[in-house]
């Protein structure tokens, strides 16, 4: 169990500062990573397509951050060979960076898609669902980032409960969208890419509930990754 | 946490062998220790000491953990006022108990301190000494026993060819190695060592780490270490004291990535305490 002052104890002020700076960089990538989301979402729902190239040019520097965060994260690895909390929030700060960048992938591959639906027939479905489910995971993503400034577990469970939603959600438009081919099959290309919009969507809800399973080990020690929802619920529960 | 196909366990060899049933070597029951009447050292340790398991323990200066070290072949009987309260058990009898031999007991209990203090004598003779004051001295069993107890040791190689040389001319981890050889020459259950490789250069710390993995098969071992890392590397289990106290005690893999009490965190993390 890990306190929200904890990266400010060191004997070492070098070495606060360092941890610190990580934690930072990590929570700036995030915020790149959320807007990217945001973003991709908003230029398919206004069909924008300048502003999905913006989206997929930006996507080097989502890929960029993660370079130098894992960089850094090995270097502190190598030259203080921390422990305890201290490894696992290195340890964390490596694994949210990958999963941040595959987020930073899937909004490019909207952006992508969103240029694609362009220069085909609109989609009869107005993108009622992209806009709904894109939000949603917006602020889970939103969450499970706060959830990793805070150290707040109960926050990270939310967010590992809400991507539940999204998986129904997800099912639920993809039968929608099924509907609208079926009655019109000229749209079938639009509908077909608008449904791998969705499905990007739900891998960004699925990346943001690993995020909020890092935030579990790093402050209470617990891997609850591959573990059933309610199992992973009670084990915090008993952690705390 | 169940794990599933995969057995974890077989990727790192620190792993605390679960397959393996933890009987016990020593256990400590409501041990006190008083330097005098008003130097408690000590206060109320309980804890086991695993068969053939390397334990470490860790701590500050002054915790409390060399004098532990030391309560488990009774070296603190030669401190002038020192008192002990309560047990310790080997193999299931009281080791203070009034009747026990301590000369026997250091023998099931052998000692290296962190200085090397090999005799001034030659390398065949430090090995052999344990079994000459046992008044074993017919030159096979001695040549069986030296050889054996210095391969053990992983000083059979560098040493063959001068073994009549004096040890006071091998290097200093050399001569941490020869001294781990004569405590195993008469094959004692378990090895205390206290800070063996502090004042030894990197590599041949990492000599003497080896080494403790590999005698772990045969001893039971417990260490007392500064360096941290060094506990994290050698042992299966880990117990951190403070002013006198066991504060914990877990296996090495737990205590090290998520321990259980804040001192222990403060302390193995390097924050102010």
């Amino acid at each position: 169990m890990i306190e929200q002052e904890t990266y400010k104890q060191h004997i070492s002020t070098q070495f606060n500062a360092e941890l610190e700076g990580v934690k930072n960089s990590l929570l700036e990538m995030g915020g790149n990573v959320e807007r990217q989301v945001n973003d991709a979402v908003d230029c398919l729902v206004k069909m924008d397509t300048g502003q999905a190239e913006v989206v997929i040019d930006r996507d080097h520097a989502v890929n960029q951050m993660e370079v130098s965060i894992d960089e850094e994260c090995s270097r502190i690895l190598a030259r203080r060979q921390p422990a305890a909390s201290d490894l696992r929030l290195v340890l964390t700060v490596t694994k949210i960076t990958t999963d941040l960048e595959r987020i930073g992938d899937e909004a490019a591959k909207i952006a992508r898609q969103c240029i694609r639906i362009s220069e085909a027939a609109a989609s009869p479905s107005n993108y009622v669902e992209i806009k709904h489910i894109g939000n949603y995971v917006v602020g889970m993503l939103q969450k499970a980032l706060d959830a990793f400034a805070r150290l707040d577990v109960e926050l990270a469970v939310e967010v590992v409960k809400a991507d539940k939603t999204v998986d129904k959600e997800y099912r639920s438009a993809m039968r929608s969208l099924v509907t609208f081919m079926m009655e019109d099959p000229r749209v079938i290309g639009s509908v077909l890419n608008e449904m791998w919009a969705l499905k990007s969507l739900e891998r960004v809800g699925d990346h943001t509930s690993n995020i909020a399973e890092h935030v579990i080990y790093l402050v209470r020690g617990l891997d609850v990754r591959h573990v059933e929802l309610e199992e992973l619920i009670s084990q915090v529960e008993e952690s705390h | 946490m169940q794990h599933h196909a995969i057995d974890i366990t077989a990727l790192g060899r620190s792993r605390v062998d679960n397959a393996r049933p933890a009987e016990n070597s020593l256990a400590v029951e409501g041990l006190q220790l008083f330097y005098n009447e008003d130097v408690q050292a000590l206060h109320d340790i309980n804890l086991n000491i695993q068969k053939k398991r390397v334990t470490a323990f860790i701590g500050p200066s002054g915790c409390g953990k060399s004098s532990l070290l030391r309560c488990f072949n009774r070296m603190n009987d030669l401190v002038d006022g020192c008192r002990v309260k309560g047990k310790i058990m080997l193999e299931g009898e009281n080791i203070y108990a009034p009747d026990v031999d301590v000369a026997g007991l250091r023998r099931r209990i052998g000692m290296v301190f962190q200085k090397p203090n090999p005799f001034p004598k030659s390398v065949y003779e430090n090995v052999a000494y344990g079994l000459r004051i046992q008044g074993i001295n017919k030159k096979r069993v001695l040549d069986e026993v030296v050889e054996k107890s210095l391969r053990s040791s992983a000083l059979w190689d560098e040493v063959k060819d001068r073994l009549d040389d004096s040890a006071l001319g091998l290097s200093g981890g050399q001569q941490q190695r020869l001294v781990i050889a004569r405590t195993i020459a008469v094959e004692p259950e378990v090895l205390l060592l206290d800070e063996p490789a502090s004042a030894l250069d990197p590599i041949s710390t990492l000599k003497i780490e080896e080494l403790i993995n590999e005698l772990k098969s045969r001893y039971t071992i417990v260490i007392v270490t500064h360096n941290m890392q060094q506990a994290a590397r050698v042992s299966d289990m880990t117990a951190f004291m403070y002013m006198g106290k066991l504060i914990e005690f877990d296996s090495t893999d737990k205590l090290f990535t998520n321990p259980a009490r804040k001192q222990t965190e403060d302390y193995i993390t390097g924050r102010y305490g």
